[in-house]
């Protein structure tokens, strides 16, 4: 009896100090990663060498490393989720996961993470998923590197390429997602980091934020997307160093803000969209030392914005630097560099003695009849403009660089 | 023989100072908007608002003058046993092409030293350059058609100011005053009509489309995107410039024959 009990102690001794790696390969004796999940103690490592498997919902409730060797292919079967991730701990690196099921019905995922703690999500390739990396109710994860990657066409029969619903302090960095519907969706998720990843050629959005507070994106780039971020109902946000480019298309935007306070727009660059920033119904956000170039309209501002203050942004040709659509105004503009700002500086102190007006009447025209557009830069328009700068009588007359900057801001 | 007048034309105009002084005036644009720039896009650009305004203006103020000018010439031709259409069309491509020379020359030198063959702007010149040359063809061919149908210098003059000032301008806010009052119906194929019987308006369109804000153009509605977005819009453009030219020249034809000098 006492035997036995020392040996089973010292089993459990032995588990704890060095943990076993299980091997798994189409020649290895065992064939299939449920075999070795079946097998495999907590904090075991199981390593898939090259070959194809198949998984269909398998579910991994241990703590586990699973790593992927180079030319290991999980094959979903197109039946439903892949991996479900339903205990803490599990980091699984190094798969290509291909054929996740496609549901009308069901969130079906490639990577399913509920309810879990301290997960790492890396080095994985998901080629054309119904939903790429599904992290539900789950903390203090990490998915990094990964690539998700899709042929998507219609929003309404595409899932998303990295999605979070109700985490927090989840890092996200260096991930690459195209041609899905949103590149990376999170909604309320809080204290999380979204870092360097790259996210292009969506259908809907680079980037959605839903209900998210105390979050941040940082050197991110969005490129060619329906539209390249939408920041929603959401609080203290911190959006820096970004770049925005090429959302081109009918109404499309670089960046959406609504229903959004007391949000940082720092350093980051919004090159070629139609819309640079479309701001509706947000407050207390301050936009210092952004780029904005070569875009339809640099910022457009919509009802309910209130002390929002630009300071020390680059506005290069831009069709339109300003759009309001109303007459009222409680935001700031002091202190930008604006490249059709015509004013002089007599005193050399690097600000503009003349104040600029960034709202045109053109663009308050535009506004209403939205088909003036195609008078874009007639000579008529640049007499009517003219004439409204000198005597403002449609635009807000208190929407007024006072202090423009002679010198692009580096 | 039509040859033989263009020929004329042509010198008497290249060895003019008017000539070299237009010269002159684009290559110091081109040369000081490039030094200033140094971004070849942006300098496309702000070319474009320059172009699409002053070539029409050029074009109608020479046409008007030389036709005036060159009278005596002109009375000395129909004296010999040429075709009225051969000199009148002799003389007014003689203006047009060394206007269109000018243009071509003045602004082709200083992009080309700046090396606009190898950057990817050069389509966007090249629509930049050709518009140009269109609006000096349409409005030189006016301004002749005008001269011919007014003895009086003044008046002459006058109208072809005016009719430059029509299209430059005034066109544009009647365009843009019944685009905003007729607000509540749809619009989209009347601004187009509309921006086809103006070649400023429609040289400023097909610039405007190269410099890639045909997606701007979109935000109006699915039409103008259809139209314009695609090579068809640009064809149909092209054609239609390619009216404007022959219209003014038929009616210079047509009134010359007609004419008692």
């Amino acid at each position: 009896m006492r035997l036995s009990i020392v040996i089973i102690l010292l089993f459990f001794i032995n588990h704890i100090g060095n943990t076993s790696v299980w091997n798994i390969c189409p020649s290895c004796q065992l064939k299939s990663l449920e075999e070795a999940l079946d097998r495999a103690e907590p904090m075991d490592t199981i390593r898939v060498q090259k070959g194809l498997y198949e998984c269909v919902d398998i579910e991994i409730n241990k703590p586990v490393v699973i790593i992927g060797d180079e030319g290991a292919v999980i094959d979903g079967l197109e039946k439903g989720y892949v991996l479900k991730i339903l205990s803490d701990s599990v980091t699984i690196s190094g798969l290509k996961i291909i054929n996740a099921g496609k549901s009308y019905t069901k969130d079906f995922a490639a990577i399913y993470v509920y309810r879990a703690n301290h997960f790492t999500l890396s080095n994985l390739e998901i080629i054309n998923p119904f939903f790429g990396i599904l992290l539900e109710k789950s903390k203090n994860g990490n998915v990094h590197h990964n690539k998700v990657y899709g042929v998507s066409q219609r929003e309404d029969d595409s899932g998303n390429g990295i999605h979070l619903w109700h985490c927090s302090n989840v890092i996200i960095e260096q991930n690459e997602v195209y041609g899905l519907r949103d590149g990376i969706y999170l909604e309320f998720v809080d204290d999380s980091k979204v870092m360097n990843n790259y996210t292009h050629d969506n259908i809907r959005y680079g980037l959605h934020f839903m209900f998210s507070n105390r979050d941040e994106y940082v050197e991110n780039i969005f490129e060619n997307n329906g539209a390249g971020v939408a920041v929603m109902f959401s609080k203290f946000i911190l959006m820096k160093e970004n770049t925005f480019t090429h959302n081109w298309g009918t109404a499309s935007y670089g960046l959406l803000l609504k229903e959004i306070y007391d949000a940082e727009v720092i350093d980051n660059s919004f090159t070629e969209n139609t819309i640079g920033i479309f701001i509706d119904g947000s407050t207390r956000i301050n936009y210092t030392e952004n780029l904005f170039e070569q875009n339809g309209w640099a910022v457009k501002v919509s009802g309910g914005c209130y002390t929002n203050k630009f300071f020390k942004n680059n506005f290069i040709g831009n069709s339109f630097d300003i759009s309001y659509n109303a007459k009222m105004n409680d935001n700031t503009f002091d202190g930008n560099y604006w490249s059709d700002y015509t004013g002089y500086d007599l005193d050399k102190d690097g600000i503009g003695d003349v104040p600029y007006r960034p709202v045109k009447l053109f663009s308050y025209i535009v506004n209403k009849t939205p088909e003036t557009i195609i008078l874009l830069r007639s000579l008529f328009v640049d007499i009517i403009n003219f004439s409204e700068k000198v005597s403002p009588v449609f635009t807000p007359d208190n929407l007024i660089d006072n202090q423009p900057s002679t010198f692009i801001f580096q | 023989m039509m040859l033989k007048v263009l020929k004329y034309s042509f010198s008497d105009l290249i060895r003019s100072r008017w000539s070299y002084v237009y010269l002159a005036f684009y290559l110091v644009l081109g040369f000081v908007l490039l030094f200033l720039n140094e971004n070849l896009s942006k300098a496309v650009i702000t070319l474009m608002n320059i172009v699409v305004v002053l070539t029409p203006m050029i074009g109608t103020i020479f046409g008007i003058m030389y036709f005036y000018n060159s009278r005596e010439f002109t009375e000395l031709l129909l004296a010999q046993p040429i075709r009225r259409r051969t000199i009148f069309l002799g003389q007014y491509l003689g203006v047009a092409l060394s206007l269109s020379l000018s243009l071509i020359l003045g602004l082709g030198i200083p992009f080309t030293i700046y090396g606009i063959t190898q950057s990817g702007q050069i389509w966007d010149f090249a629509t930049l350059l050709i518009s140009g040359t269109f609006l000096t063809f349409i409005f030189s061919g006016l301004s002749i058609y005008i001269g011919l149908l007014n003895s009086n210098k003044i008046k002459g003059f006058g109208y072809a100011i005016l009719i430059w000032l029509f299209f430059a301008v005034i066109y544009d806010g009647i365009f843009l005053i019944s685009l905003i009052v007729f607000d509540d119906y749809p619009l989209d194929k009347f601004t187009l009509f509309a921006s086809f019987f103006n070649p400023i308006d429609l040289s400023r369109i097909m610039i405007l489309l190269k410099l890639d804000i045909s997606a701007l153009l979109g935000y109006t509605g699915a039409l103008f995107q259809k139209f314009f977005g695609t090579g068809q819009g640009l064809i149909v453009a092209f054609i239609m410039l390619l009216l404007w030219v022959a219209g003014p020249m038929l009616l210079m034809v047509k009134k010359s024959t007609k004419k008692d000098f």
